[in-house]
């Protein structure tokens, strides 16, 4: 009897655990399926290649062009900061630092950061900017972008620099490089693949936040053109053009969506394929 | 002379990575530091502790009591919980002790394209989906069936701290999963054979071998999850109706803090107080989230090094 019961068990508890993995994958597919076939209908040329025109958000012509190159500059610009910082950091913790108790407080604090929501940092962007009396702009959002990335890129680069041997290390020691050397024509190398895979993992984060980007770089319609004017961006477009009556320019809403999707799908598989071919390339 | 550039080049590059580091390590305090500069004009006048227990909300007054959003915001941060911690936990035992590799291998980045999705995706896939679901469905279906509070559906429109929930559920899942999954891979091999081996079944060895090994791991995954959720904005700010009120059922509207900051940014600077007010926002869900974070690490490191 007792013998039945834990196989009953067994076989019930298996189907809840199918049926739960099943609704996670599920909602995965329904969020891709709702966007795709919400966005698909509304989606054209003039939206990829139009700046909002006059009376665009009352349902004339234009496109998002304005969002699209303004997410572009924001993310990228932050990226490429945010990547010489992170390399910084990832290489301090396994080349220059000698304390494994130091090691493990940075790498906690990294993690910290990592949990800090994208709004905190946009507070935070915002107030730094009234201190040295900037207003919204470019160089606002990439600022508050910056310190979003940087912990994300900094951890995922420490990841890959773990998978290094020390023995390959100490072997360039021991012909007589520096500490920097031996990072640079080393470790970095041996981790190229690792690195990019961090790099876009920071962009397709960078790309898709809103709630640090609204305070810190504000809204236009106009292409990015300097530092110091506010830019748009593409969550930002998702997110104003659905607050309208309008139902064509809520349908464009759904467009931007799933052009932001589209981005954030192709960042994922290029990731997915360095982070392959970083494996193979590594000497264990 | 050349051996001495060189280490004159290693010694500059040693103090700037120690200065990336030093700001990664400062960044957390001076952060909490220009939110409570910011903050200051307010606290100094009203004690944190009254201004979180107010409700009255008329900025326009000077009245900033946070209770409503604090409210608001556990509403929804605890609908989501409930919702994705048994998902998550039945998932992610399933994916680390019954799936066979090649299913591993392939659910695995799925799962990581699942975290990588906008958070405007989410709300609008919210906002498509889940209120017309309540809408339509759920609250016609049930207005007037039930006398229990919880489900007490007045608010006809669907936007709803259930809406933000489910939406926010979602969003947590990547995080719970991939955290219970290290940590269940990381309970040694040997004490489930052993286990095995006394004749007991796969379910009994993971009940009462697995999870009892794992349960630091598994509180650790919950608040880390917890505190992702508590300050996710943009997409539990379009599904969650936004009245600054204290929800009572799971159909009324709510106010969670981090929309309270991203939907005033724009008027904040025109009223007296208001930016001090939004900046005490930031700052409580700074410090709750830090704490949650560091709590939740600081208990994994614990679990891992154990094993």
């Amino acid at each position: 009897m007792r013998h039945r019961w834990i196989r009953i068990e067994e076989t019930l508890m298996l189907f809840l655990m199918r049926a739960s993995l099943l609704v996670v994958l599920g909602s995965l597919v329904f969020i891709l399926a709702t966007i795709l076939i919400k966005g698909l209908p509304a989606l054209n040329l003039a939206m990829l290649t139009q700046i909002p025109r006059g009376g665009y958000y009352l349902g004339k012509e234009g496109g998002i062009l304005n969002a699209i190159t303004g997410s572009l500059a924001l993310a990228g610009g932050a990226t490429a900061i945010s990547f010489c910082l992170a390399l910084a950091v990832a290489i301090y913790l396994h080349n220059f630092c000698s304390s494994e108790r130091w090691a493990s407080v940075l790498r906690l604090a990294l993690d910290v950061l990592w949990g800090i929501p994208s709004i905190v940092y946009g507070a935070f962007g915002f107030t730094v900017m009234l201190f040295i009396g900037l207003r919204a702009s470019l160089l606002g959002g990439i600022v508050a972008l910056v310190l979003l990335e940087l912990p994300i890129m900094a951890r995922t680069m420490d990841e890959v620099m773990n998978l290094v041997p020390s023995g390959l290390k100490e072997a360039s020691h021991a012909v007589g490089a520096t500490r920097l050397e031996t990072a640079f024509k080393v470790v970095v190398r041996q981790t190229l693949p690792g690195l990019i895979t961090a790099l876009l993992l920071g962009f397709g984060r960078g790309i898709g936040d809103a709630a640090s980007v609204l305070f810190t770089a504000g809204y236009t319609d106009r292409l990015p053109s300097s530092l110091f004017r506010p830019v748009a961006s593409l969550p930002l477009a998702v997110f104003f053009q659905l607050g309208t009556p309008v139902a064509d320019v809520r349908a464009r809403a759904y467009a931007s969506a799933l052009i932001l999707t589209g981005m954030i799908l192709v960042i994922s598989l290029l990731t997915r394929y360095f982070s392959r071919w970083g494996m193979r390339n590594v000497i264990r | 002379m050349i051996l001495h550039r060189r280490l004159v080049k290693d010694r500059i590059a040693y103090y700037l990575m120690l200065a990336g580091a030093g700001l990664s390590i400062a960044l957390v305090p001076l952060i909490a530091l220009a939110l409570a500069g910011r903050a200051s004009t307010l606290l100094d006048q009203q004690s944190l502790g009254k201004l979180m227990f107010s409700v009255t909300w008329s900025p326009l007054k000077g009245e900033f009591g946070f209770l409503p959003f604090v409210v608001g915001t556990f509403w929804v941060t605890g609908l989501a919980m409930v919702i994705a911690v048994p998902l998550c936990m039945l998932s992610a035992i399933y994916i680390a002790e019954y799936a066979p590799n090649r299913l591993r291998a392939s659910v695995k980045p799925l799962i990581d394209l699942l975290a990588g999705i906008p958070s405007v995706v989410y709300g609008l896939w919210g906002i498509l989906t889940i209120v017309p679901f309540l809408r339509d469905y759920l609250i016609p279906r049930l207005s007037g069936l039930t006398r229990i509070g919880l489900l007490n559906a007045e608010n006809p429109t669907g936007y709803s701290v259930l809406s933000g929930g489910i939406v926010l559920a979602v969003m947590v899942f990547p995080v719970i999963i991939s955290t219970l999954d290290e940590v269940f891979t990381a309970v040694p091999h040997g004490i489930r054979e052993a286990s095995l081996a006394l004749g007991a079944s796969r379910w009994q060895t993971i009940k009462g071998v697995v999870l009892r090994r794992a349960s630091p791991g598994i509180i650790a995954a919950i608040v880390f999850g917890f505190s992702r959720a508590i300050g996710e904005t943009m997409a539990v700010m379009m599904v969650v109706g936004n009245v600054a009120q204290i929800p009572r059922s799971i159909f009324d509207a709510g106010y969670p803090l981090p929309a309270l900051i991203a939907n005033n940014y724009g008027e904040m600077m025109s009223i007296p107080m208001y930016d001090a007010a939004l900046m005490t926002a930031a700052l409580v869900l700074l410090l709750v989230v830090f704490l949650f974070t560091l709590g939740a690490r600081l208990i994994l490191m614990q679990a891992m090094r154990s094993v």
